[in-house]
């Protein structure tokens, strides 16, 4: 099952750089996360809902009010480069 | 072989809201890059959003508007990919169960036909933010103050057939929204974008070939050009013998054509997931009930009802279009009861008037009021059609009231016919020769002596009692 995995495909998608060891350990920790899930598949859930959240509860919804004043210098600061109240990235060609 | 094109098109209307879509952080357009988004927007950690009512009432009006189900049970998922725009790493959207689902819309076609598109979902997401590419050299400049702005994500069946018929639906989506002001239906300013998909077939044929998606369109004619671009492109990679890759372009409409769009080469996988600090949304049917009774006339019913009024399809579907302009009209006709004169002030004088100060008809000088009146002078038989354009003009110009600029103005049409009939037998006399060939059954020259009185009454005589002169003195 593990063999399946696409690792490689999967740490682009979050954007990660896997060394040839993170790599075999990768694949070793997700094979048995899927043999779980396995486990999991084989229960019959026919009749039961899908559950979208643990929660017993539902969304509480907020009247559509201002009600915040960002502080731009504050959020700003962790930043690491930011010009005229922009945010600076690496040029991202369209 | 012939093709055939198939096209669905994917609608982004931003929700008219003052605040977010999950956080209180204000939606106004124009502010300085950054200052109105707020910790919940940028994705720190340790926010939580929360939904904002009226983006839920805003889709939930536009579902009831298309006839579609309303789905009192909808859950928000996050859609995961990496742009630097958009801070959190996902966007929180709605994947299986959108809150409108299926509907339909009527779409009007230039040749008068009309043709329903299905409406295969509409669902709530938040927009991401701008990236600035020509500001910052060498580096790109994220500003995400739209970040977090709500969108009614409105996909249709793949029902088009022609790129005439797509940006027909586009602009009744846009005539829908603005009538259920749920958007400012500001194209310049992005409140509305589309993306296309499209295809084609041979003609005749049920398959679907492989299609392309052409992102981010945000003008009617740019909906049409790209489209028909794209159709080209398709025919021509069949015809050469290739085929066509699934892929996303972008239009570039200084150089009319589509091309490819970088780094999509692998195939889209959002990796969607319901989000966890959200819950499931529950509405009950008594808050859809309430948006219902609250419904106001859509763009079909007043088409129907300008047409029953004794409009053609033209003049009807014309100024029902616009939610404004038809505001206007309703208010004249209420008062003047002339549907047909009505429709022919506010399509003609007024429009030509607006269009030359590029005017919004709600910042209309003159008045639906006074334009009623001056309509009720025209049919009692006051002012001429000449008149009636000379008081148009000094309304216009806020010189004054209707029936106070007919009295300075000297407007009303002469009722003395004693006085007409010296000024008609004046100009006769005047020209003997035209009234020679008149008589001798040049009856052109009828227009001729009519013109003239008319002259010589400033416009003020009554060009059909002017006729009727004439004609008694030859």
């Amino acid at each position: 099952m593990a063999d399946s995995i696409d690792i490689e495909h999967l740490a682009r998608l979050a954007r990660l750089s896997l060394s040839a060891d993170a790599t075999t350990r990768a694949r070793g920790d997700l094979g048995n996360i899927i043999a779980m899930i396995d486990k999991m598949q084989a229960i019959d859930t026919s009749g039961v809902e899908p559950m979208a959240n643990p929660l017993d509860a539902t969304q509480r919804l907020r009247p559509d009010v201002v009600d915040e004043e960002p502080d731009r210098d504050a959020l700003q600061a962790p930043a690491p480069e930011t010009q005229d109240g922009y945010y600076l990235v690496p040029r991202v060609v369209e | 072989m012939s093709w055939e094109p198939v096209i669905g098109l994917e609608v982004h209307v931003q929700l008219a809201t003052r605040s977010k879509i999950f956080s209180g952080a204000s939606t106004a357009f124009g502010a300085e890059p950054n200052a109105q988004a707020c910790a919940v927007d940028l994705g720190l950690p340790g926010v939580l959003p929360v939904l904002n009512e009226d983006v839920v009432r805003m889709a939930i009006k536009f579902g009831l508007a298309i006839g579609a189900e309303i789905n009192l049970d909808s859950i928000f998922d996050r859609k995961n990919y990496f742009y630097p725009d958009l801070p959190k790493g996902y966007q929180i959207s709605q994947f299986q169960t959108p809150v409108v689902g299926r509907g339909s819309i009527t779409v009007h076609l230039d040749d008068g036909t009309t043709r329903e598109v299905g409406i295969t979902r509409a669902h709530l997401e938040e927009d991401a933010g701008k990236s600035v590419h020509d500001m910052f050299p060498g580096q790109t400049g994220i500003d995400l103050n739209r970040t977090g702005t709500p969108l009614l994500e409105v996909v249709s069946e793949p029902d088009l057939r022609t790129a005439a018929e797509a940006a027909a639906y586009f602009r009744q989506m846009h005539t829908l929204v603005r009538y259920l002001k749920i958007c400012d239906g500001n194209l310049a300013e992005g409140s509305m974008r589309c993306d296309a998909n499209v295809s084609v077939r041979p003609a005749g044929s049920n398959d679907l070939g492989e299609r392309t998606e052409i992102k981010n369109i945000n003008s009617f004619r740019f909906v049409e050009r790209a489209i028909n671009f794209e159709i080209e492109r398709h025919i021509d990679v069949l015809e050469s013998g290739g085929t066509i890759e699934r892929e996303t372009r972008q239009y570039d409409p200084d150089r009319d054509e589509t091309r490819p769009m970088r780094g999509k080469e692998e195939s889209e996988d959002y990796r969607y997931f319901p989000d966890p600090d959200l819950l499931p949304l529950s509405i009950d049917q008594a808050f859809v009930d309430a948006i219902a009774a609250d419904m106001p006339e859509l763009p079909e019913a007043r088409r129907s009802r300008y047409r029953e009024a004794g409009l053609s399809d033209y003049d009807a579907g014309w100024l029902a279009d616009d939610p404004d302009v038809a505001t206007y009209f309703d208010a004249v006709l209420v008062q003047s009861g002339d549907a047909k004169q009505s429709a022919n002030w506010v399509m003609g004088e007024l429009a030509a008037h607006l269009n030359k100060a590029e005017t919004d008809i709600s910042a209309a000088p003159v008045t639906p009021d006074q334009l009623s009146q001056l309509i009720a002078r025209v049919v009692d038989g006051t002012l001429s059609s000449k008149t009636a354009k000379t008081l148009f003009e000094a309304l216009w110009q806020q010189e004054g009231e209707v029936d106070a600029l007919i009295d300075s103005l000297g407007l009303a049409q002469m009722s003395d016919s004693g006085e007409l009939e010296r000024i008609v037998d004046e100009v006769l006399a005047a020209n003997p020769g035209q009234l020679e060939e008149l008589k001798s059954g040049k009856d052109k020259l009828l227009g001729f002596f009519v013109g003239q009185v008319m002259k010589a009454t400033q416009g003020k005589a009554n060009p059909q009692q002017v006729n009727e002169l004439i004609r008694a003195k030859l």
